[in-house]
């Protein structure tokens, strides 16, 4: 078990020490550590479906407790008590669905739930002219052009999605930002959008930890990595502690990869 | 799908916002349908009907009349829509309304002001019933409501038979008006309410004047009061739905409910106020109508739930929430009030006006399925 050493200088945003979460018999989480610095990519890698990824998401989010083990922020021991909590510490999810309704337009998606208001004769009302202008300035700082505010987020691209929703968070004062596997159902060019969205945000100050089954976007803009699998992690590594090549094998689980070659060989011989 | 528009380097602000004309955006309203349609059948009328008296002063106020009637149920259908749901209830809510006006008048001795605030008060129980329903089980509002639709009916005849052995409750002027009879025998009648002119007044008598013999006569009996609520309505909830916190809501609820609640909406909350809000309207509608007749009838308001939300389809309006305008259902009431009313006027035979009604309803839904279609898809 490789734990992260000790920050030498200023704490991590937020630390797993030996997170284990447990459901009755269930082991959902095992020994996961990584941390999170201010400006750092923490990758999470997955390495197979049922890695635990849902139940290390909602223990971020403040909506599981751990069973073993600590959370810590800047250094200090934290209990969540609610996902509110976890929000007031500056922890933003990025869900793999976004949050988004495609039938409104970007101004409204990008305000939902949070409009802004101002007050026309007493009346409450929302204030559509600084939405659209927020909305288009937030969105141009990560280099999202849109020719119009107003106009549907259907139409925008699966990409451009993505980095509407995280720029929504980053602008609701996200510190610390989860991002659900958000290059998993777009092409190349769309992943390297998100991918430098990713830096962007990264370049501001947040830190981000980046949920993902894909090593090569992990190993482009991941600043630590980690490794679940079936719920137990299988080691923390700075970057310059593990080449993609090992994490790849540590990924598809080494030994289980050599004998799934072996037996492809196998099969291959005898057609 | 084209990739023009990420080239992803930051840039100034601005320097590539495309403006569009103020034109183009009013053209892209789900409401220009129904405006479009609006025009059509006005100009089919002017041209077939123009010299009937169907677009004379009085002839307009009775159009406008039986729009405005439809319109205030439509209106807030429509609301409920954007947010995602149905409210099959409506046309039943108006019966029982009605009658919860009229009992209280005539069997408890009430005033009319009071009948009428223990009726919106019942609505406002009967729309927390719908949303409470809905919101609980999670069942579609549609079989939910469909049960409410005959709770209601049956309750409004069960009740009313109950009490008045009938299903009318008559004269119910005789509760609220004083009348006297002077030195010549006319039979003057003044309506003793502090509120029932919110309902069944009607303003403008003086607006429009002919000659007869020599005398000059009003022209028609003024606006009634129903038109004013239409017109109010549907300002009010375009601007709640366009320019308030609660508007935006509205839509995010029926666009997709679970984004609304991870970022924090309050969806419960959201469509308990579009239940009450369409229960109270099918109240006023019942109201106004009570007080015109000076009856209650157990039959009033069947089917006015299925014209309601054809008016908000025509509207604009997307069976799938999420979608839609209070003003195109205003207009889409208007187009209906039109037509049923116009036909009158014309050679056709009246017959053919639920044939028309069907055409309308399905050329509308596949218009708004194609504007949908277009507003989801990547360009």
């Amino acid at each position: 078990m490789n734990a992260p050493a000790p920050a030498a200088t200023a704490p991590p945003l937020i630390e797993f020490r030996n997170v284990s979460k447990f459901f009755g018999t269930v082991v959902a989480l095992k020994d996961v550590s990584f941390q999170v610095t201010a400006g750092g990519v923490a990758c999470c890698l997955l390495g197979d479906n049922g890695a635990g990824k849902s139940t290390l998401i909602k223990t971020l989010s403040g909506v599981h407790k751990p069973s073993e083990g600590e959370i810590f922020i800047d250094g200090a021991p934290v209990e969540f008590e609610s996902p509110r909590e976890a929000i007031d510490y500056g922890i933003a999810t990025v869900y793999q669905d976004l949050a988004l309704v495609p039938l409104m337009s970007i101004t409204r998606n990008f305000f939902m739930g949070r409009e802004p208001v101002k007050k026309v004769v007493g009346f409450p009302v929302f204030d559509s002219v600084f939405a659209a202008r927020v909305a288009l300035e937030e969105l141009d700082k990560f280099g999202i052009r849109v020719p119009d505010p107003n106009q549907a987020v259907g139409t925008l691209s699966g990409g451009q999605r993505q980095c509407l929703a995280i720029a929504r968070a980053v602008y609701f004062g996200a510190k610390i930002l989860i991002l659900d596997e958000p290059t998993a159902a777009l092409g190349v060019k769309q992943s390297s959008n998100v991918l430098k969205m990713i830096m962007r945000v990264r370049n501001r100050g947040v830190g981000i930890i980046f949920i993902t089954h894909n090593v090569q976007h992990a190993t482009l803009v991941g600043d630590s990595f980690s490794v679940l699998n079936r719920g137990r992690t299988l080691g923390y590594y700075e970057k310059n502690e593990i080449t993609p090549d090992e994490l790849y094998n540590k990924m598809a689980g080494g030994e289980e990869m050599a004998s799934l070659e072996s037996e492809v060989q196998q099969l291959r011989t005898e057609s | 799908m084209s990739e023009t528009d990420e080239t992803n380097e930051p840039s100034v602000a601005g320097e590539r916002l495309r403006t569009i004309p103020k034109w183009q955006q009013l053209m892209r309203r789900p409401e220009m349908g129904a405006v479009g349609g609006a025009l059509i059948v006005f100009a089919f009328f002017g041209i077939v009907a123009g010299d009937s008296g169907m677009f004379s002063a009085s002839g307009t106020a009775n159009f406008l009349e039986w729009s405005a009637f439809l319109g205030i149920i439509a209106i807030a259908a429509a609301l409920l829509m954007i947010g995602g749901e149905f409210d099959l209830s409506v046309g039943s809510m108006i019966g029982f309304a009605g009658i919860c006006i009229a009992i209280p008048l005539t069997e408890w001795g009430w005033p009319l002001w009071l009948a009428v605030l223990f009726a919106f008060a019942v609505a406002v129980c009967v729309g927390g019933i719908n949303a409470a329903l809905v919101n609980k089980t999670g069942l579609p509002s549609f079989i939910i409501t469909l049960a409410m639709l005959f709770i209601l009916r049956g309750l409004t005849i069960a009740i009313t038979r109950l009490l008045t052995n009938r299903t009318q409750i008559p004269n119910l002027r005789d509760h609220y008006e004083t009348c006297t009879t002077n030195a010549a025998g006319i039979r003057f009648c003044e309506v003793s309410d502090p509120v029932a002119w919110l309902f069944s007044g009607r303003i403008g008598e003086g607006w429009f004047t002919e000659i007869v013999n020599g005398v000059e006569v009003p022209a028609w009996n003024g606006l009634p009061m129903v038109v004013i609520w239409w017109i109010v309505l549907a300002a009010v909830a375009t601007f709640v739905l366009l320019r308030t916190q609660f508007g935006n809501w509205i839509f995010a609820v029926g666009g997709d409910k679970l984004a609304a609640r991870n970022v924090g909406v309050p969806v419960e909350r959201v469509k308990t106020i579009l239940f009450i809000c369409t229960a109270c309207a099918a109240t006023l509608f019942a109201t106004i109508q009570v007080l015109d007749a000076g009856s209650a009838d157990t039959q009033r308001g069947v089917l006015k739930e299925f014209e309601a939300i054809i008016a908000a389809v025509i509207g604009g309006c997307l069976l799938t929430g999420g979608y839609g305008s209070a003003i195109g259902a205003a207009i889409g009431a208007l187009i209906f009030g039109t037509v049923f009313q116009g036909i009158y006027y014309t050679d056709v035979n009246t017959d053919w006006f639920k044939v028309f009604l069907g055409l309308m309803l399905i050329i509308a839904v596949v218009f708004n399925n194609y504007i949908r279609t277009r507003a989801t898809t990547s360009k």
